[in-house]
């Protein structure tokens, strides 16, 4: 996900002499063919996230289009009244782009997880939060940060998801995309562990259990009449994200549901009110955490039992 | 030459605040002499018809909460009415108590929470660096602003990166909002602190206009690198006796009494005040 972020912006830096890379010490080697290509539009803050969010957005007011990168628990938090001020309260076009989502850094721990990112940030107003899940989603959804008059998160994992996506279907920023048909239940998943909703989603199928698989990549603005149409289409709904269940995407979808009197009982996967428990790699610290394909498939039957 | 501009400033100071019954008034007072200087005394590059002019120099004021002296100088060159002057802090004004970027021409950078300005000046002047202008950014900040840490992120990357067309001008007044500087959390010596980070230091009394005015366009002749500082000594609440160096005038209005002398001070008329 990394690299196909770095391919599109070295793209994008070609073709336009406002893309600017700005990033926080963070981003050894992989830099290097940028740096190289265009060494006027790329600047390397050092350990100052803040300073950095808010030299993007002074940039921005000059008509430049900075693209601020490092982890992304660093920008959400550490950067977070910069943001607000600076990016968010001014309406300004900088790019924020969080790589690490979720648990990546499942060796570091809850220090470089983002795991309460989306929830800080949905609060924001002004700011396009943006999710993708494979290469696919990232490759389109960086161009339409790029093409976006305004502030914009990219929250991007930095490892290699399937791709998903059939070659003939589309990616539509803002609109949700309904991976596979079912008729049992419906599982909203946002982000890389779209793959493990996906593994869960096979392991209901051998159960005999049907369901629509969707990607939510675009987290704000939300397609409120999309899911509002899916939720009313079916009886049980489940939400998984490698993320607090307060205020991402289980939150944004149950305001949905809530404010329009769905009534139907959700389903919320992602982490309980805690900080993510375990060391590994990132698969291992989803499974730490009940997470994994495994992890999603049993919390789901045992939904499934009681709903 | 300038006395006449700096008095109408303070004026306009006092006036505002009255007629929106608000506004930081000692912070503003102590800076009236450093916006004539960059208004008035042909440090600028400004158009007055047009506040968007490609080739301006840009003012950030980080210490938001003295935007009555900023406000001032916008309504002093053309950028504001009287009326929407007046309308400082009241119902459906664009004026509020900090300066918001794009509600008010001239106003660069929205601010108000201390240790911004430094940072997103440094945007810009990296922008305009980037962009080959020679537009020139100037930042006014304040003392006890200094406390942010911030502040020194921004001031590692000015020098880092060259920024030769920065100047900040620290509003040295000795005073943050519960008392001396140096006795909530010291800053001293800030020469030396800013030295050691890369600026280019120059001391001076913040109410000799014609002394700020020299160093500034001294400022502008010199082609450096590195990026400036002018602290600049000043006197919180300067030109109403009883504000100067008094900490509660940090928030305070004067009362009806104390309204009597702030007016007879300032040289404020029964006409100044309609």
């Amino acid at each position: 996900m990394r690299n196909t972020y770095l391919r599109e912006l070295y793209k994008l830096a070609e073709k336009d002499k406002r893309v600017l890379s700005l990033i926080a010490d963070n981003g050894m080697i992989v830099y290097d063919e940028f740096r190289e290509a265009f060494p006027e539009q790329y600047y390397n803050f050092g350990i100052s996230e803040g300073h950095m969010v808010t030299a993007a957005a002074g940039m921005a007011s000059c008509g430049l289009i900075p693209f601020a990168y490092t982890i992304g628990s660093f920008l959400a938090y550490r950067s977070c009244e910069f943001l607000r001020l600076d990016v968010c309260l001014q309406n300004l076009n900088v790019k924020i782009v969080g790589i690490g989502a979720g648990v990546t850094y499942g060796y570091l721990g809850p220090t470089h997880h983002s795991t309460e990112d989306i929830a800080i940030l949905r609060a924001m107003p002004n700011l396009t939060i943006l999710s993708p899940a494979t290469p696919k989603e990232a490759r389109v959804l960086v161009n339409y940060a790029y093409e976006h008059d305004g502030p914009v998160y990219i929250r991007l994992g930095n490892n290699l998801p399937a791709e998903l996506y059939a070659e003939d279907m589309e990616v539509i920023p803002g609109k949700p995309t309904t991976l596979t048909e079912g008729k049992d239940l419906v599982v909203f998943a946002t982000g890389e562990i779209l793959n493990q909703a996906k593994e869960a989603l096979d392991l209901l199928k051998i159960d005999g259990v049907s369901a629509e698989l969707i990607s939510v990549h675009t987290i704000k603005p939300l397609d409120e009449a999309f899911v509002l149409e899916v939720c009313n289409r079916h009886k049980r709904i489940v939400t998984v994200e490698e993320h607090s269940i307060f205020g991402g995407l289980g939150g944004a979808i149950a305001e949905v549901m809530a404010e329009n009197g769905n009534g139907k009982k959700l389903q919320r996967i992602g982490l309980q009110d805690r900080f993510a428990k375990g060391y590994g790699n990132r698969l291992e610290v989803l499974k730490a955490n009940d997470l994994d394909g495994k992890g999603i498939y049993a919390q789901i039957k045992k939904y499934l039992q009681e709903a | 030459m300038y006395e006449d501009i700096t008095k109408e400033i303070r004026k306009d100071i006092m006036v505002t605040a009255l007629k929106g019954k608000a506004g930081h008034l000692a912070s503003a007072l102590s800076m009236a002499e450093i916006v004539t200087a960059l208004y008035f005394g042909e440090v600028l590059q400004y158009d007055k018809d047009n506040p968007n002019w490609e080739g301006r120099d840009k003012v950030i004021l980080s210490k938001g909460h003295a935007s009555l002296a900023l406000y001032s100088a916008l309504y002093r060159i053309g950028y504001l009415t009287k009326e929407q002057l007046h309308g400082f802090c009241q119902e459906g004004s664009l004026l509020g108590g900090e300066p918001k970027r794009g509600d008010i021409p001239g106003v660069e950078a929205t601010t108000g929470s201390l240790g911004h300005g430094l940072s997103f000046a440094v945007g810009i002047a990296m922008a305009e660096k980037y962009k080959k202008t020679l537009n020139r950014i100037y930042v006014i900040q304040g003392d006890g602003e200094c406390q942010e840490g911030s502040v020194w992120e921004a001031a590692l990357s000015a020098a880092h990166h060259k920024l030769g067309n920065l100047t900040v001008i620290l509003d040295r007044n000795q005073l943050q909002a519960m008392g001396d500087t140096e006795e909530i959390v010291g800053i001293e010596s800030l020469k030396e602190k800013w030295e050691s980070f890369g600026f280019l230091v120059t001391e001076v009394d913040g109410h000799d206009t014609e002394r700020l005015i020299a160093v500034l366009q001294k400022d502008k002749r010199d082609k450096t690198e590195r990026p400036r500082i002018i602290i600049a000594h000043t006197v919180k609440g300067k030109g109403i006796s009883f504000m100067e160096n008094v900490p509660i005038w940090h928030y305070r209005m004067p009362n009806a009494e104390e309204q009597i002398i702030a007016n007879q001070e300032l040289g404020i008329t029964k006409e100044d005040l309609l």
